[in-house]
């Protein structure tokens, strides 16, 4: 039994100097395993009497033990070691560019619209689409703008033949969607609208964005408050609004709409004119079967391309439609 | 509309300044777009006097004069040609700083010394004019400020003025406003009747008194047209942006311009007869006073003698009966035209004047006479002459008539959202010449006056009330209206959806003008013929687009050019195409890509993007949208023929996927491989609505083979046998290899497909599936003639 202790320490020393897990392994086969030394040391115990036995049965498991618990750190130091080593191996330079599709981005129009749709749209605003070869009754008749009105001449109107023509607002769209329904309305029509006229502030092609409210009871001074907080929603701004008396065929009242946009060299403020709107004018109604007399509505309108010009600062209109990446880019 | 300030303030003078008075006016719905000084700024400059004129010495063109400054005489060399005794002119004295900046400084010109200068009109920046001296009148006080003299402390205000006010067309309109604003009256001119000293009138005749329903003439006699026309109407005239010819046309546009009724003066010796309203007859010819020779037709309304057209109604004269130096006897002209027979009429001759401009608008129908009167009193103050009795002919019932308007108070109050109170509305009512006929109990009758004509309903009444009482004193209140909720179609994906889809795939989107080149889109879509446009812009934006592509093709060259080799660009829009019966206008989403696949990267990325990256592309956009589509091998004349799919949905067309055809490419200059899709956006919207299965709890089972098949049959045609015969419980069918090489001989191709059956409710057994499987390849083997590769 004298043996065993030197059996202990042989076996601690071989475990100390294990440097890998695999030598570790051998030394736990070579002392512990079933034929190891140490355990070998149990057949010794036959030949003791029934009395010592315990006593030295229980010498053999506390050798057995120690030895273990030995392997056992030592196997955790060097697990440990071989994953710091396998980490340190597989590290990599986070700093590069991942890999992958990059984005693309909407049109600067398409993001202003969407971004018009959806103010609109959260007050129960309905978008309303329709055909942009146009008739003249939609486009000009049935909006109060006979066919002799000096009107006409503001609207450079590309024609295909005398009765059809690319609608030069969207505002057919409302008479169209008044004679598919029934009112109250409320609704905004977007779309791409087309005048004869191309120089540097005009594209023979642009946006338009006209609404339509008709209710029982609707007055100018709702009209008011609904074009004053949507600049300033739209802006994100607390802008001063003014309200000009203008002329449309289709509305009277008419207001111009101007927004306070910086100084004048003299201090006073600057003013920008930004929409058309006004209440509907009882001749739309009567040629959308609308009793003027129980229903009233106002209606506005805003070029696309110039709230976002003012929004995103773009200087030239005509880019919008050369769709050079350089400049599309920067409205991801 | 352009008129001088100091003009208008004759009229009416409110105390307040300039910048003010335009701010007032524009606010009242007379928007203003400009200004202008009457005058350059310049300083030193007096009323001379030219006391002698010698020839210069040593220069032929020049003259050295002696002018007065009131308090000396001094040299002055001068080369205008109309430079002579006694002529009173501007004279910029030494020390004296014209516009520009130029200062005047003792001289020798050509050795003769000059003190100062003597003054054009272009000198002063009055006009452009630089023909010679500007004259100033014989009785011009010699040494006076010639700024002070000619009252050149004012301005041009540019009023654009909205087709409904033809009423503020005047000096008359726009005081009358501007009293209105202010709460003051205008001060208008007294206009007497003329008493005739001579009995001969015209002869006049109206046969289309619909088009002219007042026509009145006069016959002045023995004027002599070489008198001036005043500087005091010269400058009038100049500041409203209108030009001196003579006495007789000034007169006539200073009254058109005061009052707001155009007139027209002829000559009386060139009127045979005397004169005939009438429509013109088809093939009629007049030369006009611009010199243009006119076909008229019989919708036109002209003013003819008794044996030829002599005048445009309401738009311009003709040359032959036209006033001039040598006229003796003058008939004067002032009519009321029917503006809805002279709309658009001055257009088709390519004409805008300012006699057209006001008739189309509506002139007021009870003017004609005093413009008569005011003008002849005019005439004779400068030419002379003998005036005659007016001739007035009138159709009643052509005229407009007088409209009377009721305006109701609760009606002025729920549409402006505020009760005005009932004084206020009459005080703005009768100061706008809106005469209060009657109180009403609700109300007010309303009589229009006639130089309103545009004011025909009670809103008309509603928005003067609203207008002079400020938009911007009226209350801003919220809208109250239905909260109903609107029905929301869950199948169909909103367009944000599918645009955000190709944002995320790396797409720019595009808008491309609806108008393209005739030519670029007969390369791409030659089958169709663009709707063209009657008047286009120019000849490449002069037809309708029948596909998108015309649009993006166009773009990509034009980044191309820009150094952008990776392009991928979409768009959605309408495309237009004519039908039987019309117009067939659909949306469309479409898209171009060419160059790298993914952005060049640090391990690879220098792939080219091929016909198979974009489907999958847009395979995933069907996933998101919900539908199936099947890929057909087609022809498109703008495609490659060995490159181009057809996309349908349940066996309808549903658009086109493939690479540019390398024809088109090269006549369209454009570089590398691109692949285009268009798709009919109605088409592909609408995807389905989940509707929930159970989970099978039992294992799925994978079988992989790989077929030596030719390679003119499509995988869709192995697809589909291998489905037909796989049974009811394949759940997958892959293709996982794709390989051609030599050794499969010439003409095949292997492919690898894996299986994979499910079963809702059990375990499927070996032997099931070993029976499906081999029913595959047998029928891959029978009806298609596929060997197992080995």
């Amino acid at each position: 039994m004298d043996n065993l202790e030197q059996l202990v320490q042989d076996g601690l020393n071989a475990v100390e100097q294990a440097d890998n897990l695999q030598a570790l392994d051998h030394i736990r086969v070579e002392y512990l395993g079933k034929k190891g030394v140490i355990t070998q040391q149990a057949k010794t115990l036959g030949k003791l009497s029934a009395e010592e036995r315990p006593a030295a049965g229980q010498k053999i498991n506390e050798a057995k033990g120690q030895v273990e618990q030995a392997i056992n750190t030592r196997r955790a130091d060097l697990e440990k070691v071989a994953i710091e080593a396998k980490l340190a191996s597989e590290s990599i330079d986070v700093t590069l560019p991942g890999r992958g599709q990059d984005l693309g981005g909407l049109h600067p129009v398409t993001r202003t619209l969407q971004r018009i749709e959806d103010i609109f749209a959260r007050a129960g605003y309905s978008v309303e689409q329709g055909p942009e070869i146009e008739d003249d009754y939609h486009n000009f008749e049935a909006l109060n703008i006979p066919g002799h009105h000096p009107a006409r001449a503001m609207h450079d109107t590309f024609y295909f033949n005398p009765g059809t023509l690319l609608r030069t607002h969207t505002s057919p769209v409302q008479i169209r969607t008044m004679e598919a329904g029934k009112p109250p309305f409320r609704m905004i029509c977007p779309g791409r609208v087309y005048r004869c006229d191309s120089d540097m502030t005009h594209t023979p092609m642009f946006h338009q964005v006209e609404g339509l409210l008709i209710e029982k009871n609707v007055s100018f001074a709702d009209l008011k408050s609904t074009v004053e907080e949507f600049l300033r929603v739209f802006f994100e701004r607390d802008l001063k609004v003014r309200f000009r008396p203008s002329y449309f065929p289709f509305t009277e009242p008419s207001a111009e709409v101007d927004i306070e946009w910086g100084r004048e060299p003299d201090g006073s403020i600057k003013w920008l004119e930004v929409m058309g709107c006004g209440m509907v004018h009882p001749k739309v109604f009567e040629h959308c079967g609308i009793d003027a007399e129980e229903y009233r509505g106002f209606a506005f309108g805003l070029g696309v391309e110039r709230l976002a010009m003012l929004r995103y600062g773009v200087k030239d209109l005509r880019m919008f439609f050369e769709n050079d990446l350089r400049f599309l880019r920067q409205f991801r | 509309m352009k008129f001088s300030e100091q003009w208008l303030r004759e009229w009416v003078n409110p105390s307040i300044g300039s910048q003010d008075l335009m701010d007032q006016i524009t606010m009242a719905g007379l928007e203003v777009d400009g200004f202008e000084p009457v005058a350059g700024e310049f300083s030193g400059v007096v009323v001379g006097e030219v006391l002698s004129v010698a020839p210069h010495p040593d220069a032929d063109k020049l003259c050295v004069c002696q002018v007065s400054d009131g308090q000396q005489t001094v040299q002055v060399v001068c080369g205008a040609p109309n430079v002579r005794d006694g002529l009173k002119v501007p004279f910029a004295v030494v020390g004296a700083v014209l516009p520009g900046n130029f200062k005047i400084k003792k001289a020798k010109l050509r050795g003769q010394p000059s003190e100062g200068m003597l003054c054009s009109e272009s000198e002063l920046a009055l006009s452009e004019n630089h023909d010679g001296l500007m004259e100033l009148p014989a009785d011009a006080p010699v040494g006076q400020d010639v700024a002070e003299y000619l009252k050149l402390n004012d301005i041009t205000i540019d009023v654009d003025l909205t087709p409904n006010r033809s009423d503020c067309l005047s000096i008359r309109g726009l005081a009358r406003e501007v009293g209105v604003l202010n709460s003051l009256l205008a001060n208008a001119p007294e206009i007497e009747p003329v008493e005739a000293v001579h009995s001969e009138v015209p002869d006049i005749r109206v046969q289309a008194p619909a088009g002219c329903p007042r026509y009145l003439g006069r016959i002045l006699r023995n004027v002599n047209l070489q008198a001036e026309t005043p500087l005091w109407m010269q400058e009038k005239l100049r500041r409203s942006g209108v030009r001196s010819i003579d006495a007789a046309v000034d007169v006539t546009n200073y009254v058109m311009l005061e009052l707001g009724q155009p007139m027209h003066a002829f000559d009386r010796e060139e009127i045979a007869g005397g004169i005939i309203v009438r429509m013109a007859a088809a093939g009629e010819k007049l030369v006009l006073l611009d010199g243009q020779e006119v076909e008229l037709t019989p919708e036109i309304l002209v003013i003819a003698d008794h044996e030829k057209p002599v005048a445009i109604a309401g738009v311009m004269g003709g040359e032959n009966s036209g006033v001039g130096d040598k006229t003796r006897d003058l008939v004067l002209e002032s009519a009321y035209f029917d503006p809805i027979t002279l709309a658009g009429k001055a257009r088709q001759f390519g004409l805008h004047t300012d006699a057209s401009h006001r008739f189309e608008r509506g002139v007021d129908y009870q003017l004609a006479r005093d413009a008569m009167e005011r003008a002849t009193w005019l005439l004779m103050d400068i030419v002379g002459g003998e005036p005659g009795e007016i001739v007035e002919v009138v159709s009643d019932e052509h005229l407009p008539k007088p409209r009377i308007i009721d305006l109701r108070e609760q009606r002025l109050a729920s549409v402006l959202g505020l009760a005005i109170h009932r004084t206020t509305v009459e005080e703005i009512l009768s100061r706008l010449g809106l005469h209060v006929d009657k109180l009403l109990k609700d109300g007010w009758r309303i009589s229009v006056p006639s130089f309103r004509p545009d004011i025909s309903i009670e809103e008309d009444l509603i928005e003067e009330v609203g207008r002079i009482y400020g938009y911007n004193n009226l209350p801003v209140t919220e809208p109250t209206g239905s909260l109903g909720l609107r029905a929301r179609d869950e199948a169909v994906r909103p367009l944000s959806a599918i645009r955000n889809f190709f944002v995320a795939q790396g797409y720019q989107e595009a808008i491309t003008y609806s108008f393209v080149d005739p030519k670029v889109q007969q390369l791409i879509d030659p089958e169709r013929e663009g709707i063209a446009l009657a008047n286009p812009i120019s000849a490449d934006l002069s037809v309708m687009r029948t596909t998108l592509w015309s649009g993006l093709l166009k773009t990509v060259v034009h980044n191309q050019n820009r150094q952008q080799p990776r392009i991928r660009l979409f768009e959605t829009g309408l495309r237009f195409e004519k039908t039987g019966e019309g117009i067939d206008q659909q949306p469309m989403l479409a898209g171009v890509v060419v160059g790298n696949q993914v952005q060049e990267n640090w391990v690879n990325g220098r792939r080219t993007a091929d016909f198979f990256d974009v489907k999958g592309e847009l395979e995933s956009l069907f996933r998101v949208l919900g539908i199936e589509i099947q890929f057909l091998a087609s022809q498109h004349p703008a495609l490659h023929p060995g490159q181009t799919a057809q996309l349908l949905r349940n066996g309808e067309h549903v658009g086109w996927l493939g690479s540019l055809h390398p024809q088109v490419q090269k006549n369209l200059e454009l570089n590398g491989t691109i692949l285009m899709f268009e798709l009919f956006l109605n088409s592909i919207v609408t995807g389905y609505v989940p509707n929930f299965k159970d989970v099978s709890k039992f294992p799925e089972v994978r079988r992989d083979l790989a077929i030596i098949i030719g390679s003119d049959v499509a995988f869709a045609q192995v697809e589909h046998v291998a489905r037909k015969h796989a049974g009811e419980h394949l759940t997958a069918l892959r293709v996982f290899d794709v390989y051609e090489g030599e050794n499969l001989g010439e003409g095949n191709r292997s492919l690898a497909l894996s299986l994979f059956w499910q079963h809702p409710e059990r375990t499927l057994n070996e032997d099931e599936v070993h029976s499906l499987f081999n029913g595959v390849i047998d029928a891959l083997k029978e009806e298609l003639g596929a060997t197992l590769r080995s």
